[in-house]
């Protein structure tokens, strides 16, 4: 099943940029999962989405060729991700209202590139839903250095990283520089939401950072555990949803996340035969 | 001559925006004491802390840890906090007790520094102070109040600090593990010799244990011996609050 993949340059791409995001996608996704931030990557792929169509407008009807569609998505994302703070900052006591506020800005302005560049097109409809055939090695590449960035901050901020999402608070008092922490973290999620939508499309990007946590969750004993089991999750979702995705022609995006619902079933049912065996043992 | 108070604030005013909170504080702490904070809600109580912890700068007047301004003091590891909030942490966080406690550590180890083997036995050690070594490997959720609190504890104990700030750390504790916990606290303060600052409501438990006590209801109302609060009635007491109160004093 496999052997097209190795054997197709352009498959190879795809293959490789898979495996990258499989990665980076759950390993971000397991802190926005635990400090309740999913909704805010929602409205940053929806706002790189925003980008993708400005980079699809300029492609078409300007001569400008460095701002690709995924160099829109990034710039737009990161900036996006910096508003979004701004905004919490504002509305404190009602944080979660950058969200809406953020993700219909986002659709609005794609709606606005995408009527400039004369409506839809295959490639829309590929960073939407995700791609098997369409990723360069340009694209790869990209991604790569991403993906290199990423996993080296979050090697090097790791205790960090965990003691403001789990208190704070905490982290403030006890001299980690929270607000600076969290910042990179945000920009980092829009990152690795740019990188992640040419595989699984720019509509179920958060679903690939956050349904392998949700599987996890239930059955990892620790947090680093939780990171380790959702990586896992996600690079089984990303590899059975291409190799599907490819022979049926379903774009990836949706096996990959109908692959990772079906991993987190699995993971609920195991929670729950696990309790019940338990609780039998108990009873003897 | 005397040392250096732990904590010392000085003609201390606080107001959140237009409403004054704290109104002419002068109050220290001297090492190795146990002073319990009493006072009703709304009282500034964890206001005072914040100023203590740097938190928040006074509207007028100083406060001092160790002799140097809160705001700049940078021996952050020295102060150990639980807070208020402490038990309203995501209960769904999949934690064990050694990661919680390791956040402890944090910030002391340093930006790109690693966790190591030495480490790895400063934290064991201060769960099994707390005596939760059972609990180790135990999810932080999974715990009941008190257990959760103590974890909470040796988080703040692992830095090795020499005042601990505890913000009404027994709400949400059954009674029956109240006791054990104010024995914890005072093998701390005893043994280890680490200053205590306790907010609580337990009027009755901390004249037990404390070395001190402080009433605030934006004035420090009393400040004294365990003894001499005991001894005031409870007419006094309205007094000082401006409300009747309930005073629980445990006979022993
Ligand atoms: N962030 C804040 N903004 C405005 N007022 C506050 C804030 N925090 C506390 N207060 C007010 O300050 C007073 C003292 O609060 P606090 O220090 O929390 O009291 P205590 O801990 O003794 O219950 C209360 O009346 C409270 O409403
Ligand atoms: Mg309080």
């Amino acid at each position: 099943m496999l052997h097209d993949f190795i054997a197709f340059d352009f498959l190879r791409n795809t293959f490789y940029t898979g495996l990258l995001i499989g990665l980076i996608a759950p390993l971000l996704g397991t802190f926005i999962v635990v400090r309740r931030l999913s909704l805010l990557a929602d409205a940053l792929s929806h706002v790189t989405l925003a980008g993708i169509a400005f980079g699809l407008f300029l492609e078409k009807k300007t001569a400008i060729t460095f701002i690709t569609p995924m160099y829109g998505g990034m710039f737009f994302s990161v900036v996006g991700s910096i508003f979004i703070e701004k905004l919490r900052g504002l509305y404190k006591a009602y944080q979660e209202i950058a969200i809406p506020i953020i993700l219909s800005g986002g659709v609005g302005l794609s709606l606005i590139f995408i009527s400039l560049a004369n409506g839809f097109n295959t490639d829309l409809f590929n960073y939407l839903f995700g791609s098997v055939s369409a990723v360069s090695y340009h694209d790869f590449i990209s991604i790569l250095v991403i993906a290199i960035i990423v996993v080296v901050l979050i090697f090097f901020f790791y205790k960090e990283l965990v003691v403001l999402s789990f208190d704070e608070e905490h982290a403030t008092i006890s001299g980690i520089h929270a607000k600076r922490i969290h910042l990179l973290f945000i920009i980092l999620t829009a990152l690795v939401i740019a990188a992640s939508m040419r595989i699984v499309g720019v509509l179920l990007v958060s679903a690939l950072m956050t349904l392998p946590v949700a599987a996890s969750m239930r059955i990892a004993k620790s947090f680093k555990q939780t990171i380790f089991l959702s990586i896992v999750f996600g690079e089984l979702a990303v590899m059975i949803g291409l190799v599907t995705g490819y022979y049926f022609s379903i774009p990836p995006g949706g096996t990959i996340v109908m692959a990772s619902i079906f991993m987190l079933l699995g993971a609920i049912s195991y929670r729950y035969v696990h309790k019940k065996v338990q609780k039998w043992g108990n009873e003897e | 001559m005397q040392k250096t108070p732990v904590i010392s604030l000085k003609n201390v005013n606080y107001a959140y925006e237009e409403k004054t909170v704290l109104e002419n504080i002068n109050f220290e702490l001297q090492e190795g004491s146990f002073m319990g904070l009493l006072g009703p809600n709304g009282g500034g109580k964890t206001t005072l802390i914040k100023l203590v912890l740097g938190l928040l700068k006074p509207t007028s007047g100083t406060v001092e840890l160790y002799g140097k301004p809160a705001s700049r003091f940078k021996n952050k590891h020295l102060i150990g906090f639980v807070s208020q909030k402490s038990n309203a942490f995501n209960k769904g966080f999949p934690a064990t007790v050694y990661e919680v406690v390791s956040m402890g550590l944090t910030a002391k180890i340093g930006y790109m520094h690693f966790f190591t083997k030495k480490h790895k036995k400063i934290i064991l050690d201060a769960i099994d102070q707390v005596g939760m070594a059972a609990y180790k490997n135990r999810n932080i959720g999974e715990l009941s109040g008190g257990q959760q609190q103590r974890v909470f504890i040796a988080r703040a104990l692992v830095s090795k600090p020499k005042l601990l700030i505890l913000d009404e750390p027994t709400v949400g504790v059954d009674s029956e593990n109240v006791q054990r916990f104010y024995e914890l606290l005072h093998r701390l303060n005893v043994e280890k010799g680490i200053t205590m600052l306790l907010i609580t409501h337990d009027t009755g438990i901390i004249t037990q244990y404390a070395t001190d006590i402080a009433c605030l209801n934006k004035h420090i109302h009393f400040h004294g011996k365990p003894d001499d609060y005991i001894a005031m009635n409870e007419a006094d007491l309205s007094n000082l609050y401006g409300h009747p109160i309930n005073k629980v004093v445990h006979d022993h």
